[in-house]
């Protein structure tokens, strides 16, 4: 008979020396690496270095070390095409991944440089000066018209469209409960409030404990639907219209029914353990025209609150954008190929979109040759990995950023790419609620919080070194951008000079 | 009652008076000359009854929870989108993708219908969405479908084209819920292969007698008539038809 030993990725080392047989390791593990039988024993092949029995070990005894197999060198059939051959040739199914992209494509943003000024234009010391972040999401008018008030002050002469509030440039993205347990949910939620921004509650419907906190939620709406209805859509500040996701453009959502645990099927109104399919299409849209039919369905349905449009970076995304803020969206939100996913096909992940930082230029670009960059904010998001990504993001044209990797890190995750298998040690992509219950959302709130606050602090240095006070003057400033080792074409795309000039 | 002209008033002033109106405890409301207003009962909750001379516009009844409507003529796309409860009766003939992820409540429609009918229908608990549409309908239909259920009559023109079936291609096309009952036969080839024909049941058929008297009720149709054909169930093989598509 045929044997095909798929290789162990990882080699678990447990230092039998050190191990006092607590048996945490066990208990901790969402992969059930880890058995007894007179002494610790771990299966090396389950596991996925997700690091949870190393951080909960009291004696320090366990590493995970990578340990790949060897095979002969060979520039072009690498370990994992022969690997990720042997195991479909065993099971006729796609590959299935989690989290962003992991290839190694061009990051631009590691290309991208910003400024500081010298002498002639002196810098701000953001500790002594106030520095401006607040960011507000939504159409702006072309005109606005001021009235002066006779006890002093001014007045706008006509209201400004509906508006969302961020003191910081930051949303947490779209992470529907079902693919992260609702503790990664709340302590999202209650960050958000700490923080002054929003949360997006994913497509798979608000759990009733989020309610309360609607001013810092906005709902999504998929092709699926769940969970829809008009209090979820009133219960937040605004609305957003999935079409895409960066790590899956034209690919739809499936949660599968193991993961529609009793809590999940409330949710989203659908029997427990049923599949919950959200195709690709939104088959109600066919046309910028449809679009626009849902975009004032849902405006309609919330006395106008702003309506969002998420879409995957294409290789039309200018066009495409164009058309979507003519359909009457407030707020266009671009996830590039790096952005992040519950479950995905590998081919999809791997292979298909473009990157945020080429979308984000283009789009801004065209919305401004066409003179209506005003009608809609830009959220960026695919990959933002650090407060630099981020001011680099804001300086290419983003309004904010959405973060969602970045979100979940400092729950615990350290990205080890298997949030389809449901089995997350760290109790954040699963439903199983032995592992739920470990993912503390207070403490999940301070955590994000400490995050965020930082990374705000470091986005006032850094504007505070670029001689401005307010991130509405970075905004688009491309000339503070220098791009180092690009080409000539992709400095064009990305409007921005090489380094030297 | 109250009577609204809706003679030349954007669907935004309109549905704005029929809120207000609902929100003041109107509970009868007939709304006059409709031409083409979107999203009449948008988001409307409460026990009003919505009468609509004219045609309205699409999206009539989307993401409704409660209100009745009566719409005497024909209607557009997307009728009782994302419907969590309350009736829609429409009289004559309406377009595509009506009752997408219809939750509760009924739809009725007298005439044909087009492309998309009912898709991505789900039930949850007590809520079970009910379609029934007295003439023919057009490809996709109950695509997605994930519970509730689907009627199709095919009756109406039978004289103009007694050749077209009652439905279109890719009949339940994806459908892993709910079910679909057509008045007649379809050719197999018109069915999607994750539903199958299964005989009808005792039960079946209380369920259709039940629907289609309020149906034949409210359209003014003859419920003997209707019951005179043998009705085709069609049900899905798989709650979970696509289990088997990923290896990890």
């Amino acid at each position: 008979m045929l044997k095909t030993a798929l290789p162990s990725e990882f080699h678990v080392d447990i230092d039998h020396r050190r191990c006092v047989r607590c048996k945490r390791c066990i208990q901790n593990c969402g992969f059930s690496v880890y058995s007894f039988a007179d002494g610790i024993v771990p299966d090396h092949s389950k596991c996925v270095a997700c690091h949870r029995c190393v951080t909960y070990c009291p004696q320090q005894a366990i590493r995970i070390e990578h340990r790949p197999l060897a095979f002969r060198q060979n520039a072009n059939w690498s370990p994992h095409h022969i690997i990720d051959i042997w195991r479909q040739s065993l099971a006729p199914g796609m590959l299935l991944t989690g989290m962003g992209n992991d290839l190694p494509y061009p990051i631009l943003w590691d290309h991208l440089l910003l400024d500081a000024c010298q002498v002639t234009n002196p810098s701000i010391d953001p500790l002594r000066e106030p520095m401006e972040l607040r960011t507000y999401l939504g159409k702006k008018p072309d005109l606005i018209n001021i009235l002066k008030r006779r006890e002093g002050g001014f007045l706008l002469k006509e209201a400004l469209p509906p508006q969302i509030r961020l003191d910081i440039p930051f949303l947490f993205s779209a992470m529907s409960f079902g693919s992260i347990s609702l503790n990664a949910q709340k302590a999202m939620t209650m960050a958000a409030k700490e923080l002054g921004i929003v949360m997006n509650c994913g497509e798979g419907g608000l759990h009733q404990d989020l309610y309360p906190y609607g001013d810092h939620i906005v709902v999504q709406v998929a092709s699926g639907r769940f969970g829809v209805h008009r209090e979820y859509l009133n219960a937040g500040v605004g609305v957003e219209i999935k079409i895409g996701q960066g790590a899956k453009p034209g690919i739809g959502g499936h949660l599968p029914g193991e993961k529609v645990s009793q809590e999940v099927s409330q949710t989203r109104m659908i029997p427990m353990g049923t599949d919950a399919l959200s195709p690709a299409p939104h088959h109600d849209i066919y046309s910028i025209e449809d679009l626009r039919l849902l975009i004032y369905a849902l405006k309609e349905a919330t006395d106008y609150k702003p309506i969002s449009v998420k879409i995957a970076a294409v290789h039309n995304v200018a066009a495409i954008s164009s058309g979507i803020v003519r359909a009457g969206a407030d707020i266009l939100h671009i996830d590039g190929f790096r952005g992040g996913t519950g479950a995905a096909p590998t081919i999809i992940r791997n292979h298909v979109g473009i990157p945020i930082e080429l979308a984000l230029a283009a789009v801004d670009d065209r919305l401004r040759q066409e003179g209506i960059r005003n009608q809609v904010s830009l959220v960026a998001a695919g990959g933002i990995r650090s407060s630099a990504d981020a001011a680099k993001a804001i300086a290419l044209g983003a309004d904010a950023v959405a973060l969602g990797t970045a979100t979940l890190i400092p729950l615990g995750c350290n990205v080890c790419q298997r949030c389809h298998t449901g089995n997350c040690s760290w109790g954040i992509a699963t439903q199983r609620p032995e592992l739920v219950q470990r993912l503390d959302p207070e403490v999940g709130a301070e955590r994000l919080t400490n995050l965020l606050s930082a990374w705000a602090l470091e986005i006032k240095e850094v504007l505070g070194a670029l001689g401005i006070n307010a991130l509405e003057s970075l905004r688009g400033n491309r000339e503070r951008l220098r791009g180092l080792g690009l080409d000539a074409q992709t400095l064009g795309i990305l409007g921005v000079k090489p380094a030297g000039r | 009652m109250l009577r609204i002209d809706a003679r030349g008033l954007h669907y935004r002033e309109l549905n704005h008076l029929v809120r207000q109106a609902v929100a003041g405890g109107e509970s009868d409301i007939l709304l006059d000359h409709v031409n083409g207003q979107r999203y009449i009962g948008d988001a409307l909750k409460g026990q009003v009854q919505i009468r609509i001379q004219g045609t309205p516009g699409e999206d009539l009844a989307a993401f409704m929870d409660g209100p009745t409507i009566r719409v005497e003529g024909n209607a557009q796309d997307a009728v009782a989108n994302t419907m969590n409860s309350g009736k829609v009766v429409i009289t004559g003939q309406a377009g595509d993708v009506l009752g997408y992820a219809m939750r509760g409540g009924k739809l009725y429609v007298g005439g044909d219908a087009g492309y998309r009918i009912g898709i991505h229908m789900k039930s949850y608990r007590s809520q079970v969405p009910v379609i029934v549409i007295g003439g023919r309908v057009a490809d996709f239909l109950g695509e997605y479908m994930a519970g509730g259920v689907l009627i199709v009559l095919g009756m109406g023109k039978e004289e103009e084209s007694p050749d077209r079936p009652l439905a279109g291609e890719y009949l339940g096309v994806g459908m892993h819920g709910g079910a679909i009952y057509l008045r007649g036969r379809v050719n197999p080839h018109q069915i999607g292969k994750e539903i199958a024909p299964t005989e009808l049941t005792e039960a079946d058929h209380r369920l259709l007698r039940t629907e289609l008297t309020e149906f034949c009720q409210d359209e003014g149709w003859d419920l003997e008539k209707v019951l005179e054909v043998p009705f085709l169930k069609l049900v899905p093989l798989s709650l979970r038809p696509y289990g088997g598509h990923y290896s990890y």
